[in-house]
């Protein structure tokens, strides 16, 4: 950014042109296009955009994607969760009771038989228990949250353990599955009905719906800024970005409608997304988050209860880590005693790279998602490459370390 | 026959956007004070970071010559090895380690390699006899006060062989003992010869002190004066601060005082650390609509405390007694039904306790009514700009707009986007704790307008202040608070310096009798 202002001076043009421009947080998300393209050209074969590599990526990063949401809430206003894969474990050992029942001489045979969603909502119900648990701890009790989660980490293992009695649980009913590995229409109904056997007409209608109010959504918020004076944007940009974005959306879609659809858990990526994108940027608990994190004494004297949005932070976190854990048995197609391990720092590595700050008060959801891609299609990309582990856990790191040092470079440089 | 000590020559510092500082000169000699003021962004603070070589040598241009030999600083350890040290307004010390170890703190006294702590403690006390500071080197530093913290950055200063010692705002926090202690300590300095810089607001501690000042606006020198011999023209350093002539320094008003809003009865509150200490002690005190109403205190005198233990108990321990707003009891037992009750609050201490500094101006203004902005269970963002638009205009907060980053203002205006937060609650009751700490004689004059505005409004107005001439200025009435202890009213027509410091120095004895 200031290399821009060398090159071109105070006053130039291009420079007032991309003043309206936050290039920090586009940083990462031209990041994440870099890396496609460059994973495009060199996997053999261009194996990593083939339409069913596209698919893949999704399902395969779904519920790291999951935890990044809540992670990234929790980061926000200062804490951390170290529990998450633990508790999507656990939560993936109760769904299997739920919604398996196992053999009878296990001791759950009291329980009635539930069907899959309810044994769905049955696991993020407990999941919401346990993030009560964790909650009165950081929140009633004050005790730091990388302690309780810390805590959380062994105690949930454990408890996942007992629950699983060393044996893996499944398989699941098909409905279940189909959350972690199913497809809106696999079999094209909709595009036999109309003659298109090629393409998967209910991921081509879906992926126009996106791109649309996707569209509309840029379009309304610039109008609403443009209608209270506010600067926006200039207007080029603007065109050039969501052409863009519009562009690389369809094209995804159309690669997964090549495959076998859209995968539900795209489906319930985007409805997470969008709802606690509005969550954080929209309702007074997000921005409370925010006030906490950014500064704690002044939110207290601002009369926020700070104690309660904690408290429903963790709650929040546990609910999502509990769908996490239903999105890898589901995928998994059985509940196991190592699921989930190592994820929370997963989730955590995503919300740094998507920008979050690690003292709290700074960071989005889009940010972590993206993050979270960027992590999702190194791994991928340096798998069909037929990168060793030893070197993807290497580059990993370094990912994470050069992504968190630009950010408090261009921080720095800013000021 | 004198010598300068530090010669600056044509400083001209440019940051994306803006030019801090244009061709500024500035000579120092040898063993004098010479004090810079000029209001917040002026550019006092881009000129000692110049010459302490926080910005290296290199990205400004000009040149520094100090005892005669042109600099070349490349970060704030060459500088300190001249022996230029600078004090910040923020103090610079680790509060669990002790004084000792703070003085030493990366200047360790070492033998064999380990630190020798038996010549550490010996070392230390003799330096902190030179600043007379009186206590166990080994006390932690967060248990000593803020003057006696700032005597630790000076004995840290003189530690490394201070020659030119630069100080920032360094009475900014304390109470006027302190003050007075730390000037005379820099005389005895001067007298020894140091040489010494001070950044300072306060106009008759630099008429006090100063043998030089140097007046800096908008990144320009305007002059340099002769304080010694010369009576103090105070009217010509402000005008060269701000540019304008300030006759009077608090706007006149009349207030139309109404019927009473808030009182407050036998209210005690103690210590939260050790609840068998009395921090207040069965205060009583009613504030009227339309009128402002100061508390005089020296610090520690218990004003914050009583602030902020009604302000929904955010402070203190064991708290009893009464709160009524417009003649009903008043819960406020936590902040969220204090600021409900009509009682607001904005604090002493803005960074730490009033503002979200990564954020904008406008989401810092709305957060105590961010209901009044919500609509379908959404907040309107837009309605939020609009209306930190209106207070960014009518408070003149200087900021390119209301989508600007707090943390970038200068003092003043951060004060001002504290008062649009809690003047945007509507209160009955407005509670202001140091209101113009630490911001520029023209801010200060903006912000006491806006009081009086609020007051004509016909709300109630509680200043807490260490400056006595302030309230004198502004208010009604005023309480005068010592030890906890309500000591004094006194009304306008009565108001003298004199009276007011014989309250808030009573001794408890006296009153309690």
């Amino acid at each position: 950014m200031s290399k821009v202002k060398e090159l071109f001076g105070n006053d130039s043009k291009l420079r007032q042109r991309l003043d309206g421009v936050d290039l920090r947080q586009n940083a990462i998300f031209i990041a994440l296009v870099v890396l496609v393209a460059y994973f495009a050209i060199t996997t053999p074969n261009h194996a990593s955009i083939t339409p069913d590599n596209w698919s893949n990526l999704v399902v395969q990063n779904g519920y790291i994607l999951v935890l990044a949401i809540g992670m990234v809430m929790i980061i926000i206003a200062g804490h951390i969760d170290l529990s998450v894969g633990s508790v999507a474990c656990f939560i993936g050992a109760v769904a299997g009771i739920l919604a398996v029942r196992p053999l009878e001489q296990d001791g759950w045979d009291w329980l009635p038989a539930l069907p899959w969603w309810a044994a769905i909502l049955g696991a993020i119900l407990v999941g919401g228990i346990v993030g009560m648990w964790q909650g009165f701890w950081v929140a009633y009790i004050g005790i730091p949250a990388f302690i309780v989660t810390l805590a959380g980490m062994l105690l949930f293992r454990g408890l996942a353990l007992m629950t699983l009695q060393n044996t893996n649980i499944g398989p699941f009913p098909d409905n279940y599955r189909a959350i972690g590995n199913g497809f809106v229409d696999k079999e094209n109904t909709l595009g036999v009905r109309f003659g298109i056997e090629d393409y998967n007409a209910a991921a081509l209608v879906l992926t126009a719906i996106g791109v649309l109010a996707l569209l509309w959504q840029s379009f309304a918020t610039r109008r609403g800024r443009i209608k209270y004076k506010q600067s926006v944007e200039p207007r080029t940009w603007f065109f050039v970005k969501n052409a863009i974005l519009a562009v690389m959306v369809g094209y995804v879609g159309v690669q997964l409608s090549r495959a076998n659809g859209i995968p539900w858990t795209l489906v319930l990526m985007t409805f997470l997304i969008v709802v606690y994108t509005i969550i954080m940027k929209k309702t007074t608990f997000g921005r409370h988050i925010y006030a906490i994190g950014g500064n704690l004494h002044a939110a207290v004297l601002s009369g926020i209860n700070v104690r309660r949005v904690n408290f429903w932070l963790f709650v929040n976190m546990g609910a999502l880590a509990a769908l996490s854990g239903v999105l890898i048995s589901a995928r998994m197609n059985s509940a196991v005693p190592k699921a989930g391990d190592g994820f929370e720092l997963d989730a955590i590595s995503s919300v740094f790279i998507g920008g979050a700050a690690v003292q709290g008060g700074v960071g989005t959801v889009t940010g972590s998602i993206v993050g979270g891609m960027i992590q999702g299609v190194l791994g991928n990309g340096m798998n069909l490459n037929s990168v060793g582990i030893d070197f993807q856990m290497t580059i990993k790191g370094l990912v994470l370390l050069l992504a968190v040092a630009f950010d408090v470079w261009s921080k720095r440089r800013t000021k | 026959m004198t010598e300068n000590i530090l010669e600056m020559q044509s400083i001209t510092k440019t940051f994306p956007g803006v030019k801090a500082l244009v061709d500024v000169s500035l000579n120092v000699e040898r063993g004098e004070i010479h004090a810079i003021c000029g209001e917040n962004g002026a550019g006092k603070s881009t000129l000692m970071k110049v010459l302490s070589g926080i910005y290296p040598h290199g990205s400004y241009e000009g040149s520094i010559i100090f005892e005669g030999q042109e600099l070349n600083l490349k970060n704030i350890r060459d500088s300190e090895h001249l022996g230029i040290v600078i004090i910040h307004q923020e103090l610079a010390l680790s509060p669990y380690l002790s004084i000792a170890e703070n003085i030493f703190l990366n200047n360790e006294i070492k033998s064999k390699g380990l630190i020798d702590w038996n010549q550490t403690n010996l070392e230390a006390q003799k330096l902190m006899a030179k600043v007379g500071l009186e206590e166990d080197p080994n006390t932690p530093v967060n248990r000593i006060g803020v003057g006696k913290q700032q005597l630790v950055e000076i004995a840290k200063a003189v530690s490394k062989k201070v020659k030119l010692l630069i100080l920032d705002e360094p009475t900014a926090a304390l109470n006027d003992a302190d003050s007075e202690h730390l000037l005379d300590l820099l005389r005895q300095f001067k007298s020894q010869g140091m040489t010494c810089i001070i950044i300072s607001h306060k106009l008759n501690e630099i008429a006090a002190i100063a043998d030089k000042t140097t007046i800096i606006r908008d990144g320009h020198v305007i002059e340099t004066l002769q304080m010694q011999g010369v009576a103090l023209d105070q009217e010509r350093i402000i005008k060269g601060m701000v540019g304008r002539e300030m006759n009077n320094r608090y706007p006149s008003h009349e207030s139309k005082i109404g019927a009473e809003v808030f009182r407050i009865e036998d209210w005690t509150v103690y210590h939260p650390d050790d609840i068998s200490r009395v921090v207040v002690d069965g205060a009583n005190l009613h504030v009227n609509a339309g009128e402002i109403v100061g508390l005089a205190g020296i610090m520690g005198a218990g004003r914050t405390e009583l602030a902020r233990s009604v302000f929904g108990h955010s402070w203190g321990a064991r708290i009893s007694g009464k709160v009524f707003v417009n003649g009903k009891p008043a819960n406020v037992k936590n902040v969220r039904a204090a600021i409900d009750s009509g009682i607001a609050y904005s604090t002493e201490d803005r960074k730490r306790f009033g503002l979200n500094l990564l954020d904008d101006i406008k989401r810092n203004i709305s957060l105590a009514s961010l209901e009044k902005f919500v609509k379908f269970g959404l907040v309107n963002d837009n309605e939020e700009y609009r209306v930190a638009s209106q207070y960014r205009d009518s408070m003149n907060i200087k900021a390119p707009s209301p989508n600007s980053i707090v943390g970038k203002l200068s003092g003043g205006n951060q004060q001002k986007v504290v008062l649009s937060q809690w003047i945007n609650v509507n209160p009955e009751i407005l509670i202001l704790d140091e209101p113009t700490r630490g911001i520029d004689v023209g801010a200060k004059y903006e912000i006491y307008t806006i009081i009086q505005e609020l007051a004509a409004k016909g709300k109630a107005i509680l200043v807490i202040s260490s400056e006595l001439p302030e309230l004198i200025g502004i208010c009604d009435r005023i309480y005068a608070i010592a030890e906890g202890v309500i000591t004094g009213e006194v009304v306008k027509k009565d108001f003298t310096p004199e009276l007011l410091m014989q309250y808030m120095t009573k001794a408890k004895e006296d009153s309690n009798v």
